[in-house]
């Protein structure tokens, strides 16, 4: 099986007698409230999707990830991962309590023994990460609306919160057993937040042609406005799952968080997290997380020959389409035929077909899934 | 924040072969080569070891057979 990343699974799961003592500890805490896309950071520090991270970033290992991509023990990290909060909440917090983080209803979900306060510069992070200052980019709004200070230290995951998707929701601990479970030795990663048309289908199974197994990974949580409604990502494949796939071949688990739309590096952030689910492989297609046309369509590919070190295997997938002529789906690599013969997976076009409720082609998208998303009132994100 | 570095010494016709072998990359000096070499190196490096206990593998399997991942 492959290493996690930095060589150890983290695990900081509170249970029993030393759970209850959190809880009751909790009281007398001081309260910082996260919003749903910090308690999943939570979470995936908590159970080792994040690993190594034990916590959020300190200011060291902060500085390392914009300026060089790397934690400042030189492990590749592209991501910040950080608690921001307003400065007379920092001024109100001492390094070295432990602070309760509480969900929206106000629960503890976990406990943060605060290590350290730091201040940073919102343009800058955004235009390291992001590669632009752009407010219309999504991840640089989010990053300009932060607020000032940052706060480092290991969390204790005391509760995971409940989501109507439980029954796909899997740690890397339990993605590890099941792998194993199954004889997997090389598994391929596949991470989406479409629902899946013929191509999709393709790339899977092509990768799965060499390797033991494929592991759909769509991401939960939030995404921007037009993008499917997780339950329809979720039912889609579920479907083509059940009607395409071998069972003993394919399983599929979500992974709760926030899309950054960061392109290249959360391409390299995504590898990591595959890694650490057990994936030796992982799809990389055009404009990999990427957003409008701020990214290179390949440069979410390109990035990862800075990073020999990664331990997860990337598979670039650059055009594939379907074929009149060859009566496949093909790639550039493989098919003669000029461009009058392709019909292309825009996913524009099977948007607007879906809407107008009518079923695309077969050549687009399996009958079965289109049925399911148009079984939806409301297929996407306001 | 600038990374922290240190020296380390290879032969000079060593530096001279790596010197000409990254002409025209994307590789920008001897250094950069040697960073990317050593990095690949000790990542080939890592074992594949499995820690979890027999007990905490039962365990998951438990909730894996009742969402139905495995029979």
């Amino acid at each position: 099986m492959i290493q996690p990343h930095g060589g150890r699974l983290i695990e900081r799961l509170l249970s029993g007698p030393a759970r209850d003592a959190a809880l009751e500890r909790a009281k007398t805490m001081p309260r910082l409230r996260l919003d749903a896309e910090s308690v999943s950071d939570v979470e995936n520090l908590a159970t080792g999707v994040y690993s190594p991270l034990e916590g959020f970033l300190g200011e060291k290992d902060f500085r390392n990830v914009l300026a060089h991509m790397r934690l400042a023990a030189d492990l590749p990290w592209t991501i910040p991962i950080v608690l921001d909060v307003d400065r007379s909440t920092a001024d109100g917090l001492k390094v070295g309590i432990e602070v309760a983080l509480v969900n929206d209803a106000d629960e503890p979900v976990a406990v943060l023994s605060l290590e350290e306060k730091y201040g940073f510069d919102k343009a800058a992070m955004a235009e390291t990460v992001f590669g632009t200052t752009d407010p219309a980019h999504p991840g640089v709004a989010k990053v300009m609306g932060m607020k000032d200070v940052l706060l480092a230290g290991k969390v204790d995951l005391i509760t995971m919160a409940p989501t109507p998707f439980d029954r796909w929701k899997l740690t890397p601990k339990e993605t590890r057993v099941l792998f194993k479970a199954k004889g997997w030795r090389t598994v391929v990663g596949f991470q989406t937040r479409n629902t899946p048309h013929i191509g999709h289908e393709y790339v899977q199974k092509a990768a799965l042609t060499f390797t033991d197994g494929v592991f759909i990974n769509p991401v939960i949580g939030k995404k921007k406005k037009g993008d499917f409604k997780d339950e329809v990502i979720l039912a889609s494949y579920e479907e083509l799952i059940r009607h395409y796939y071998l069972k003993e071949r394919a399983v599929m688990a979500i992974l709760q968080m926030e899309m950054r739309y960061a392109g290249p590096r959360e391409a390299i952030h995504h590898a990591v997290i595959r890694k650490n689910f057990g994936c030796t492989h992982i799809i990389i297609g055009r404009d990999h997380a990427g957003v409008g046309k701020y990214y290179h369509p390949f440069a979410a590919q390109d990035i990862f020959e800075q990073f020999p070190d990664l331990g997860i295997v990337p598979l670039f997938f650059r055009s594939f389409y379907f074929c009149k002529k060859c009566g496949s789906v093909v790639n550039e690599k493989i098919c003669p035929h000029p461009d009058s013969e392709q019909i292309q997976f825009s996913g524009t076009k099977i948007r607007d077909l879906l809407v107008q409720g009518i079923v695309p082609q077969v050549e687009l998208m399996r009958p079965e899934v289109a049925k399911v998303i148009m079984g939806f009132k409301e297929p996407f994100n306001d | 924040m600038d990374k922290e570095f240190t020296t380390v010494s290879i032969p000079t016709s060593l530096h001279r072969k790596v010197e000409e072998a990254i002409k025209g990359t994307e590789i920008a000096s001897v250094s950069a080569y040697v960073v990317k070499v050593v990095r690949e190196s000790l990542s080939k490096e890592q074992e594949a070891k499995e820690v979890f206990s027999q007990e905490d593998e039962e365990k998951v399997k438990e909730r894996l057979k009742a969402l139905g991942y495995i029979d």
